[in-house]
């Protein structure tokens, strides 16, 4: 089933197109890579299917309703939840009072704080350290936990392995292989492709604004998506 | 090729972060060379740092010969040094011909009338001619972005650093930006261009150069550099597939 429909989505900072015409279809329960070089379009695409970007033109449709119009909070409400680029924590909250926040939001689910620290167990020990005291990993772990405290259908993670050290990002990836495994329907935004790849069913590159490469992630060939990447070979894959 | 600017033993750090690790590198004269690197890589570092506009911890600046490494960012400028910025700032009300006769002023100087016809010859190289009267505000993209590389060249170069300057365009805008670009070379300006969409800058240089983690890792013809299997594990992690 198709859980969210992006349909020739315009979207502008100011002068900046920052996304050109791109239409993009998102399965139940799959695990999308969305990669591109800086600039591309990524989180402007990202944070307009959450609804913190309006677009100045095309659609949003998410299981089946069109949510174009319809405000980032009332979207949570409905399934979509963002983890944003630096994780934007409330620094004086503790975690689990972090945690708790997004709960005001929550659709009906399995998500709680206790499931969240069973999927981040690092955190365990920390609910009651305030969020600006955690490390970088510990900080990322407690945004993406915040996210699930809303039951998402879909969750939009952007650059979640960013300034984090190599072994932190190990065991974030692996709790998102996790949340995968049950169910939840993903879209990652990351600069590491080898690991983006690793944990998705399918990528999709953007340039300059643009899909350029869309394609099972098995199948997809280093070759291909550096083409893409680069736009370099502009015919490398089916454009979207 | 004898250079007309190098940076030599760069080093600088913010805090802990070490942004540039003993980084070398030189334009020749009439040369354009091309920067590229995943983010963070220190490319805009060295820019600001060979323009004057961030000083080093160690390491030092030469342009044509001369230890330019005390020399202020305004003094570079005046020195031979001109910029372009990612993000075009003009004075938005001012006109386009005013907006360029800045630059030729503060930059190249002289007599008001060798001012005067610099700034018409920056307006013209970038296409603007017809545009001189309007007030920069009401300019797009594209023109902003001609605006900044003539306000850069009314300064009288002898090397233009470029950061980013074909964000955002379409692909025909791009073709434009990259032909005016290429024919400063032909006035024998030097370029050095940082630049994330690869596919128009391998075709504006003669030379690429790779950054990643505050080191060159890579250094030739722009199309070896691309398939250089270091660099593309620098931009996308580890091997893919």
């Amino acid at each position: 089933m198709t859980l969210l429909r992006v349909e020739a989505i315009d979207a502008r900072h100011g002068l900046l197109q920052a996304v050109r015409d791109v239409s993009l279809d998102v399965e139940e329960g799959e695990t999308l890579a969305l990669v591109g070089a800086n600039g591309a379009g990524k989180t402007t695409l990202l944070r307009t299917i959450a609804g913190s970007h309006r677009p100045a033109g095309g659609r949003i449709v998410f299981d089946g309703a069109d949510v174009t119009r319809v405000r980032a909070h009332k979207r949570v409400r409905m399934g979509i939840a963002l983890v944003p680029e630096g994780r934007r924590l409330f620094p004086r909250l503790t975690v689990e009072e972090n945690l708790l926040v997004a709960s005001a939001a929550r659709r009906k689910g399995p998500w709680d704080v206790e499931a969240v620290l069973e999927v981040f167990p690092l955190l365990r020990p920390l609910r009651g350290a305030r969020a600006a005291s955690l490390s970088g990993g510990e900080q990322q772990a407690t945004a993406i936990g915040r996210a699930l405290m809303t039951n998402p259908r879909l969750l939009l993670l952007d650059e979640v392995s960013l300034g984090l050290a190599p072994v932190v990002v190990e065991r974030v990836y692996a709790s998102l292989a996790e949340l995968a495994e049950r169910g939840t329907t993903i879209v990652l935004v990351e600069q590491d492709i080898g690991r983006a790849l690793a944990v998705s069913t399918r990528v999709v590159c953007m340039l300059e604004g643009r899909l350029v490469l869309e394609g099972p992630a098995r199948e997809v060939t280093r070759e291909q998506v550096t083409g893409a990447y680069f736009g370099l070979a502009r015919t490398a894959g089916a454009a979207g | 090729m004898e250079p007309i600017l190098a940076a030599v033993g760069i080093h600088k750090r913010f805090g802990a972060l070490v942004v540039l690790d003993g980084v070398d590198f030189a334009v020749g004269r009439g040369e354009a060379v091309g920067i590229v690197g995943p983010n963070g890589a220190g490319k805009t570092t060295l820019l600001n740092v060979l323009a004057g506009s961030l000083r080093p911890d160690a390491g030092h600046i030469e342009l044509d010969g001369a230890d330019v490494s005390r020399a202020a960012a305004a003094r570079r400028c005046r020195l031979g040094i001109g910029r372009a910025h990612q993000v075009p700032r003009p004075f938005g009300d001012m006109t386009v011909f005013e907006n360029v006769f800045v630059g030729a002023a503060a930059g190249g100087g002289g007599p008001r009338s060798e001012v005067y016809a610099r700034a018409i010859e920056a307006l013209d190289a970038c296409d603007l001619g017809g545009l001189a009267n309007r007030r920069a505000e009401t300019l797009g993209l594209l023109h902003r972005k001609r605006l900044e590389l003539a306000r850069a060249l009314a300064t009288s170069p002898s090397v233009l650093l470029l950061d980013e300057v074909g964000g955002g365009l379409t692909d025909a805008e791009a073709d434009e930006l990259l032909a005016t670009i290429t024919a400063f070379r032909g006035r024998g300006i030097s370029v050095v261009w940082i630049e994330h969409i690869v596919h128009v800058l391998v075709r504006g240089v003669q030379r690429l150069v790779c950054m990643a983690e505050g080191r060159v890792i890579a250094d030739g013809e722009p199309s070896a550099v691309m398939s250089n299997a270091q660099v593309i594990d620098a931009y996308l992690g580890r091997a893919v597939a």
